[in-house]
């Protein structure tokens, strides 16, 4: 593969709490991703996937080694240069949709260029490319508590991808949905993969929705346990 | 970016109807306190200035007796010497710096026109008296010097005299009898209205001294002296140079007490306005107490919104929300939210002060600069007591913020 690095962990170490109580979340990650990549993490409960992702995502900073993010050292900067870095480049899918309740599908995708400043005409037009790309023309103007837990999901995952990002990190997108609805989820993403370039790190317990991605990373005690190719795996 | 944050925020009230009005509520009452005292008070202040003017501006009354207290109302010494034509001959003489000098007596009379009567205030008084009290005619004409001299019949009467007897009709030429004497009406004085206690200063008859004194009165005293000091002359100086030239004419040398006492209306004046505006304080800063608790209860309920909304922050921080973005969003909702209550209240607090001005009969006198103090304030709270909760908004982290229930 010769596309440009995007995410590299070097001996990452995420601790929490002191002395007897202290829990290594991640014990020396070591991990590469490159651009374009469509990634799924798999593993046990509290093997450190969600952890990673935080890291990833540049929520959290590791307690010791290195995380670049696009070549910068994500791990050191301040909170508010991890907020222009996720405003510019990282689009977020959480496993209970986290959509601001009240508020419109549309004002929802709108928000996050609202955090860039652009203007409302243009922002309009941005939230209704991405609610379309996600198959959701019609009902801009529905709140969340009116939309079913798959269009909840897809107005998600439009306000990810309205700023172009270059990542989108979803955290078990599909484990509050049913099958069908986790395999429309599912092609979406692999299209959004496949038709933007967009390159994805999901979190999943499932072996099928895994399947999409093109290569698995299993976490095991805050290591990585393994990391399959699927061409390796077709092999 | 300002005014989309506000756009937000005014959604966000909107979304929380009931809260948002909740939180309104204090503020609502702490202004609208605030603005119906200080209205309802200077109305009050402006109902008592009014009033004092309505007795004359820069204004003596010398009366006979001795001074009750400084400044006192009343109490005179009812045996004391009366005041006479040469005291006021003497001032007319020796005065520099009255514009008009006047003697009056007056007496509660029977006044009957035809099958009419009527208890009036009537005054005995010369040309000057108008003058002196700064009362204008509306029709006729007031005592010629030669009328004044020589006592003859003539009166002016106030308006509720004539509507008592002539209704809308012009009264001027017809002849009313006061006492036991009959006077020709030569003249309509302007309506003055009640005085702040009650009294009906167009319930009034006015007519020559010397008719007064030998046809109603039936003696030669003089009860007060008008003096109204000229444009250059304040009456602070006006007054001791009145009390030397009556100690002169009435013989009291220095080291006695007078046996007259000079009453100065702008003074009087002066007092009870100071004493109304000093309570108008007292109220404004009582009723600003609870414009304080009204501060209090927003950011009560700030904290009460960020802590609710402590997962919308997370989801805003994860997509990219600049913690300044967080702060300047609670701190304009919080603004913004005292500020309607702001509005409401003074909107509140106007009505207030206008039914009670009505109901007082005082003048409803709103003031822009207590209006617009009003909205600075309540803008100001709104982001004073709204800081503390909007940056422990903004500081939290994502990630807590996110996983919060
Ligand atoms: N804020 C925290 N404070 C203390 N310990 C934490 C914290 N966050 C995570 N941990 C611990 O770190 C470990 C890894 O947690 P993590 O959430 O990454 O697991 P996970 O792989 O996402 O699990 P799951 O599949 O259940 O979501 C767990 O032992 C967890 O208890
Ligand atoms: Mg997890």
């Amino acid at each position: 593969m010769s596309a440009p690095l995007l995410i590299t962990f070097d001996k990452v170490w995420k601790s929490y709490g002191e002395g007897e109580a202290r829990v290594h979340a991640l014990a020396g990650v070591d991990l590469a991703i490159r651009r374009g990549e469509f990634v799924a993490i798999m593993g046990p409960s509290g093997s450190g996937k969600s952890t990673a992702m935080n890291i990833i995502g540049c929520l959290d900073t590791p307690t010791a080694g290195t995380y670049s993010f696009m070549g910068v050292d994500a791990g050191r900067l301040d909170r508010n240069r991890r907020a222009l870095l996720r405003n510019l480049y990282v689009g977020f899918v959480f496993q209970g949709y986290n959509l601001l309740p009240r508020t419109t599908a549309a004002e929802n995708v709108e928000l996050p260029l609202i955090y860039r400043g652009v203007a409302a005409r243009e922002r309009r037009d941005l939230a209704m490319q991405a609610l379309a790309a996600v198959g959701l023309v019609g009902r801009e103007h529905h709140t969340p508590a009116e939309l079913s837990g798959g269009q909840q999901q897809r107005v998600a995952i439009a306000r990810a991808i309205v700023t172009r990002p270059t990542l989108l990190v979803a955290d078990e997108p599909t484990g509050n949905l049913d099958t069908a609805r986790t395999h429309e989820i599912m092609e979406l993403l692999t299209r959004l993969n496949a038709e933007l370039g967009l390159s994805i790190v999901m979190v999943t317990h499932e072996a099928d929705v895994a399947d999409y991605a093109g290569r698995t990373i299993r976490f095991l005690d805050g290591h990585v346990a393994s990391d399959t190719l699927k061409t390796e795996e077709a092999a | 970016m300002i005014w989309e944050t506000v756009r937000l925020s005014l959604r966000s009230i909107r979304r929380n109807v009931l809260r948002s009005f909740l939180t309104l509520l204090g503020i609502v009452i702490g202004v609208a306190a605030v603005i119906a005292m200080l209205t309802i008070g200077s109305g009050t202040t402006e109902k008592v200035k009014a009033d004092i003017s309505k007795l004359g501006s820069n204004l003596l009354v010398v009366r006979a007796g001795r001074p009750a207290g400084p400044g006192g109302p009343g109490g005179l010494d009812q045996a004391a010497r009366p005041l006479a034509e040469k005291d006021v001959t003497a001032l007319v003489a020796h005065l520099s710096g009255a514009r008009a000098i006047s003697p009056a007596s007056q007496k509660q009379v029977r006044v009957i026109f035809g099958t009419e009567s009527l208890t009036s205030g009537v005054t005995g008084t010369d040309s000057a008296y108008l003058d002196a009290r700064d009362w204008k005619l509306v029709s006729g004409r007031p005592f010629s010097d030669s009328e004044t001299r020589a006592g003859t019949g003539v009166c002016l009467i106030g308006e509720t005299v004539r509507q008592q007897f002539f209704g809308a009709g012009d009264p001027e030429g017809e002849i009313i009898r006061v006492n036991r004497t009959s006077c020709k009406i030569i003249g309509l004085l302007e309506p003055k209205g009640y005085t702040g206690f009650g009294q009906d200063q167009d319930n009034v008859v006015l007519m020559p001294l010397h008719a007064y004194q030998r046809r109603v009165a039936g003696n030669r005293d003089i009860d007060n002296i008008y003096i109204a000091a000229d444009d250059r002359t304040p009456t602070s100086e006006l007054q001791p140079r009145v009390e030397d030239i009556l100690r002169d004419t009435r013989r009291i040398t220095p080291d006695r007490d007078p046996d007259f006492a000079i009453r100065d209306m702008t003074q009087i004046a002066d007092a009870m306005t100071s004493a109304t505006t000093t309570m108008t304080g007292m109220l404004g800063a009582v009723a600003g107490v609870s414009l304080l608790v009204g501060g209090i209860g927003i950011m009560n309920i700030m904290l009460v919104s960020v802590t609710e909304r402590t997962r919308e922050i997370g989801i805003r921080l994860a997509i990219g929300a600049h913690e300044k973005h967080i702060l300047i969003q609670f701190l304009v909702e919080a603004t913004v939210l005292s500020l309607l209550g702001g509005i409401i209240g003074i909107l509140i607090g106007l009505s207030l002060a206008g039914l009670t001005s009505m109901a007082l009969t005082i003048p409803f006198a709103p003031s822009p600069a207590v209006i617009l103090l009003a909205v600075g304030f309540s803008a100001l709270i709104g982001m004073v007591f709204g800081f503390f909760p909007a940056l422990r908004g903004a500081r939290l982290d994502p990630i807590d913020a996110l996983r919060h229930e």
